[in-house]
């Protein structure tokens, strides 16, 4: 019986990891075919991009899922979208680097400065790696506290992942307002039980 | 004139013919180019018009009312020869912006496919002495289709060489003789809710109808043309059937699609984009590596199109390459403030 249930377990750890190597395999695929449209290079920094971000937002999601629908099965999938969403704003940013700014790295200081959009990007980024050094169990334990103290940075970064996304707006500010609700509303999840309770107390 | 190339396009960058036709018809069939394939405005039979540019079996092509496919039949040589490499037909008609029909690139192949453009009517007005509203085919009747190669350079940084079917945009304007007081051209795009669903959008920044203007003497130049379609047939309707103008050495946007209206002014309109964010987009729009957009470079562009391997980015000539013809134009004006 533990074996089986070991098994489970075993087993929807393994779905749930190559699900999100999907998108990457999806992007492979399309690559392979040379069917990524009339823009490739566009195409694969978008792509990674939006990865990115679905899995912040996904990472986000778990907290209220596990208080409000009582899944509890989802907390121990937080740490890999995390890291999955560290793992695409990566490939989005060596997509952008090799594909956009072809290694032309004299303009690295023009884009970063001159284009407040990639700045609030590479600000998100930055931001992102030390949650990601830090997302071994091991440290987790020694650092305590502090750990939690520094994961709270994944609220900054959702803010800074939106600013991004929205300063590239041209014509149409739908898909960005339906980000910016969602993410609205996982932060207002958090908060609306602290303020339950506070009022229940007075 | 001549139109020069740049010289600097590798041999080697360039696939051969045969390959390059081969690989465009796999990507036809596998992008999803059924939906487009599947609407009612297009036309699979034998050709008739647009012998000059063969298009593949599979990918879609578009039949005019009978008086333009009559007039395309005829289509000649336009004045301005170039050497450019073409983007293959099947890339112009998927890939471009058209905010009427939606806010992404695929949007205006994916919903502009209903669009009826034929009854169409222009509306002349303004100061010249012949005014009103005319039919399409009026309009038209003078004019004979000239095949017309040009660059086009998006303000976002790619650029396409289309082979437009249109004529002399000067021709077409004298005969409604512009009166003294005319000093600017401009044009507005059709308004229509119930068929372009870009419009429908309660998020657009947008404020329809999308309206453009040049100069006069712009809108006289040689260069300037009124198309009414590409790769010698008519206008797909993603690409601003049935009347749209083409200039081709300004930034794609000032090249106004699905015309309604023609009105001379005396003050220089305010342009759409302009209205919208004018600190990154101005009246002239002039192409100029020089003058960044605030929000990315304008010194290359990516010619598509491109892939992951070979991404044909290149640098971008002032006036896009145009500027033996042009600049001309603007002696004397300072154009990093005139943008």
């Amino acid at each position: 019986m533990v074996l089986a249930a070991n098994l489970q377990r075993i087993l929807a750890w393994w779905l749930i990891f190559l699900l999100g190597l999907a998108p990457l395999g999806w992007l492979t695929y399309l690559t392979i075919l040379d069917d990524l449209g009339t823009d490739p290079v566009s195409t694969v920094v978008k792509f990674n991009g939006v990865w990115a971000l679905h899995f912040i937002w996904l990472t986000l999601a778990v907290t209220p899922l596990k208080s409000w629908l009582k899944w509890r099965w989802i907390g121990r999938f937080r740490r890999m979208w995390g890291l999955y969403g560290l793992f695409y704003a990566s490939l989005h940013l060596l997509a952008f680097a090799a594909l956009l700014l072809e290694w032309r790295w004299g303009n690295v200081y023009d884009e970063l400065v001159e284009r407040p959009y990639i700045t609030m990007g590479a600000g998100a980024y930055l931001l992102m790696l030390p949650l990601g050094v830090t997302s071994f169990k091991i440290l987790m334990k020694k650092m305590g506290k502090n750990w939690r103290r520094l994961h709270r940075a994944v609220y900054v970064i959702a803010v800074l992942v939106l600013i991004h996304r929205y300063w590239q707006v041209r014509s149409d500010y739908g898909e960005v307002l339906v980000y910016a609700i969602i993410l609205f509303i996982l932060f207002g999840l958090r908060l609306w039980k602290p303020m339950l309770a506070w009022r229940l107390r007075c | 004139m001549l139109i020069k190339t740049p010289d600097d396009i590798r041999s080697s960058e360039i696939a051969p013919e045969s390959i390059y036709h081969e690989r465009r018809a796999f990507i036809g069939k596998s992008i999803g180019i059924a939906a487009l394939l599947n609407a009612g405005m297009l036309f699979s039979g034998a050709a008739q018009a647009g012998e000059r540019y063969p298009i593949k079996s599979g990918i879609p092509r578009y039949q005019g009312p009978a008086w333009l496919e009559d007039k395309l039949a005829l289509l000649k040589d336009g004045p301005f020869p170039s050497d450019d490499e073409l983007t293959p037909y099947l890339d112009v008609i998927r890939y471009n912006n058209f905010y009427e029909f939606g806010p992404k690139k695929q949007h205006p192949a994916k919903n502009a496919q209903n669009f009826r453009t034929d009854p169409w009517s222009v509306e002349i007005a303004g100061e010249a002495e012949k005014t009103g509203v005319f039919q399409l085919e009026d309009i038209l009747k003078p004019h004979a289709l000239e095949d017309r190669i040009y660059r086009l350079r998006c303000v976002e940084a790619w650029s396409m060489v289309v082979p437009w079917v249109g004529f002399s945009m000067a021709e077409l304007l004298k005969r409604f003789q512009p009166t003294s007081k005319a000093k600017y051209v401009e044009f507005t795009t059709l308004v229509d809710k119930a068929q372009m669903s870009g419009q429908a959008s309660a998020f657009s920044t947008i404020d329809w109808p999308y309206v453009e203007g040049l100069r006069i003497d712009e809108a006289m130049h040689p260069l300037s043309i009124f198309a009414v379609g590409l790769y010698g047939r008519a206008m797909p309707p993603q690409n601003g059937a049935p009347l749209r103008i083409v200039v081709p050495w300004k930034y794609g946007f000032k090249s106004i699609k699905s015309i309604v209206k023609i009105r001379f002014v005396e003050k220089p309109p305010l342009n759409t984009w302009q209205q919208i964010a004018p600190r990154e987009y101005g009246f002239y729009a002039n192409v100029n590596p020089d003058v960044d957009h605030p929000r990315w470079s304008q010194k290359i562009e990516r010619r598509l199109p491109s892939s992951l391997f070979d991404k044909n980015t290149m640098a971008t000539l002032p006036f896009n390459g145009y500027g033996e013809q042009v600049a001309g134009l603007y002696t004397g004006m300072d154009l990093r403030k005139w943008y």
